[in-house]
């Protein structure tokens, strides 16, 4: 089989452009992407080790890392929770109004993150729709850290959703047939049958979410409330940093969270892949 | 659509699921939504609109209108020419080059900003050599421009790659055999076969340029009436405690999300086939 793909003449590809467009492509991607990115990691050198040790573990960087990748890391995971259920609804059942609540999903991609932001503080906040009920349970919402996970939240939402929903589209409905032909339990159909081959789709979906999460701004800023070691989370951080012409420090505490997210979503892609080896 | 339970669930349990699911998107997604217009009309129309034509307001409008005029036109030049390389030929390196422009997505918006006030800040690597030739790029359009370029780059290459590569390359080779010239060959063949996609693409691409926040916010200043977009006006009026100002610019944008949202699920219902795989961003 090899042998007759090696003899078989290499066809020429006769279209042209493909100096100019890869050529302009490339030049692109390093002079916008590539250079600036690695500018990054260039500046947070400038620092000594010492130096570079002492801004990482100072108690205000510390409490932003341990708030802005544990609240990411929690809302992933419960809009992994969340987007199994929704995506389970949406591809199973037909209700009234489903194909409107089916292109909600995607709001979060296209609203703005400074317009998700102020709707969110407004309706958490004291006086809010959502925020006065719950404030006369004495839970606080808007300007706490639980804002912050809210946010993060309706952030992630649709990656949790839309890497799922394909998948369980997708699967062969034999296999729970004769499962319950054989007398199993719905409950251990889902956990046996169904929830193995949907867990890889569900941690992609939560990765994303979490990359997204640590990463974000907008919705944050506006919800946080902001206080230093509280609900600072690290993009303020590195803004307070820029602020003060800090561009070393800026930069160093960006790359520290660039490569923590890298490790976190790569030890997520290998327990997937793993699961993925053993059932099959 | 019929109608699928094989699954043998009972009745109660489905409507259980149904219920919980419909909750979780009226308080996740459909609240925050309505209560931005419902805020934004909160004194009524004639607020709204006088909130809207304060000069403040309509400097940040014009500036995000501009941005996205230079932005979005330049992208989709680059996300028409990156997919013909990439998806038209076989190269090494074909994916390690998608990965990188691919990831300004993954960047943190901050990060995004970031970047580039390191290269063209005050203390930055450029920076003072070029304020010493009058060229300001921090706290000013040029710099706003290179971070809103940075974040949407990607946003049209990622719609057409799969979809020109889905596409094959034979009705371009037809017409190259057939004595067409290759941008006669684009024109006519690859272009009218690629239309929604890109039409798909650029308006994703606007969404994200006239929304974003916080790439713009770190190399603007936030000048009041001079480097503000859209969004950071939002942020500049909520701290001002003018409510119905800053719900009157997250309405505008409220709504372009939702055009481009709707035009998306109406191009995916006409153009199925045409589109191929959409992908969702």
């Amino acid at each position: 089989m090899s042998i007759a793909v090696a003899a078989a003449p290499r066809r020429r590809n006769a279209l042209p452009g493909f100096g100019p467009t890869i050529g302009l492509t490339v030049f692109v991607v390093c002079v916008l992407i590539l250079i600036p990115v690695a500018g990054l990691f260039v500046k947070a050198t400038d620092l000594s080790v010492a130096q570079a040790l002492a801004l990482l573990s100072s108690p205000r960087v510390l409490a932003a890392f341990r708030l802005s990748f544990g609240l990411a890391l929690l809302a992933a995971a419960v809009d992994g929770i969340a987007g199994l259920l929704i995506a389970w609804v949406l591809v199973r059942y037909d209700f009234p109004l489903r194909r409107y609540f089916d292109a909600i999903i995607d709001l979060p991609f296209a609203l703005p993150t400074a317009v998700a932001g102020i709707a969110l503080t407004a309706l958490y906040a004291d006086n809010g729709w959502f925020g006065a009920p719950l404030a006369r349970l004495g839970i606080n919402v808007a300007f706490t850290p639980l804002g912050i996970f809210v946010a993060l939240l309706f952030i992630g939402l649709p990656y949790a959703v839309r890497t799922v929903q394909p998948v369980l589209a997708d699967l062969e409905r034999d296999v729970e047939e004769a499962a319950l032909t054989l007398g199993a339990h719905p409950r251990q159909i889902f956990s046996r049958v169904i929830f193995p081959q949907l867990l890889p789709a569900i941690l992609t979906g939560i990765g994303l979410a979490f990359a997204r999460g640590v990463g974000e701004y907008g919705s944050v800023i506006f919800i946080a409330g902001n206080m230093p070691g509280i609900s600072e989370i690290l993009p303020l951080l590195i803004v307070i940093r820029l602020q003060q012409y800090d561009y070393a420090g800026a930069a160093l505490i960006a790359a520290t969270m660039l490569v923590g997210s890298l490790v976190i979503l790569l030890a997520l892609n290998l327990f997937a892949g793993r699961w993925v080896r053993r059932h099959g | 659509m019929a109608e699928l339970h094989v699954f043998g669930e009972k009745r109660w349990m489905r409507v259980v699921l149904i219920g919980v699911a419909v909750l979780l998107l009226v308080v996740m997604l459909v609240a925050p939504l309505v209560l931005l217009f419902a805020e934004a009309f909160a004194r009524g129309i004639a607020a709204y609109g006088a909130s809207l034509m304060k000069s403040e307001t309509l400097s940040a409008i014009g500036l995000t209108l501009k941005i996205a005029a230079i932005v979005v036109p330049i992208n989709a030049a680059f996300g028409v020419v990156a997919a013909w390389g990439i998806a038209k030929f076989q190269f090494p390196g074909k994916s390690l080059l998608v990965s990188l422009i691919d990831l300004p997505i993954s960047i943190s918006p901050v990060v995004a900003g970031l970047v580039f006030v390191l290269i063209f800040g005050a203390r930055g690597w450029l920076g003072p050599t070029l304020s010493e030739h009058g060229i300001k790029v921090i706290f000013a359009a040029p710099g706003m421009i290179l971070a809103t370029l940075f974040v949407t780059v990607a946003f049209v290459a990622r719609q057409l790659i799969p979809l020109m590569e889905q596409q094959g390359r034979e009705e371009e080779e037809a017409a190259i055999v057939l004595g067409a010239s290759g941008f006669q060959t684009f024109w006519r063949v690859t272009l009218p076969n690629i239309r929604w996609g890109l039409v798909y693409g650029i308006l994703l691409c606007n969404a994200r340029a006239m929304g974003e926040f916080g790439a713009v916010a770190v190399v603007s200043g936030q000048i009041r009436g001079m480097t503000m977009t859209m969004p950071l006006q939002i942020l500049a009026l909520y701290q001002d405690y003018d409510s119905v100002g800053a719900f009157a610019v997250a309405s505008l944008l409220a709504l372009l999300a939702v055009v481009t949202l709707a035009v998306r699920r109406f191009l995916e219902w006409r153009y199925r086939e045409e589109l191929g795989y959409v992908g969702s961003l």
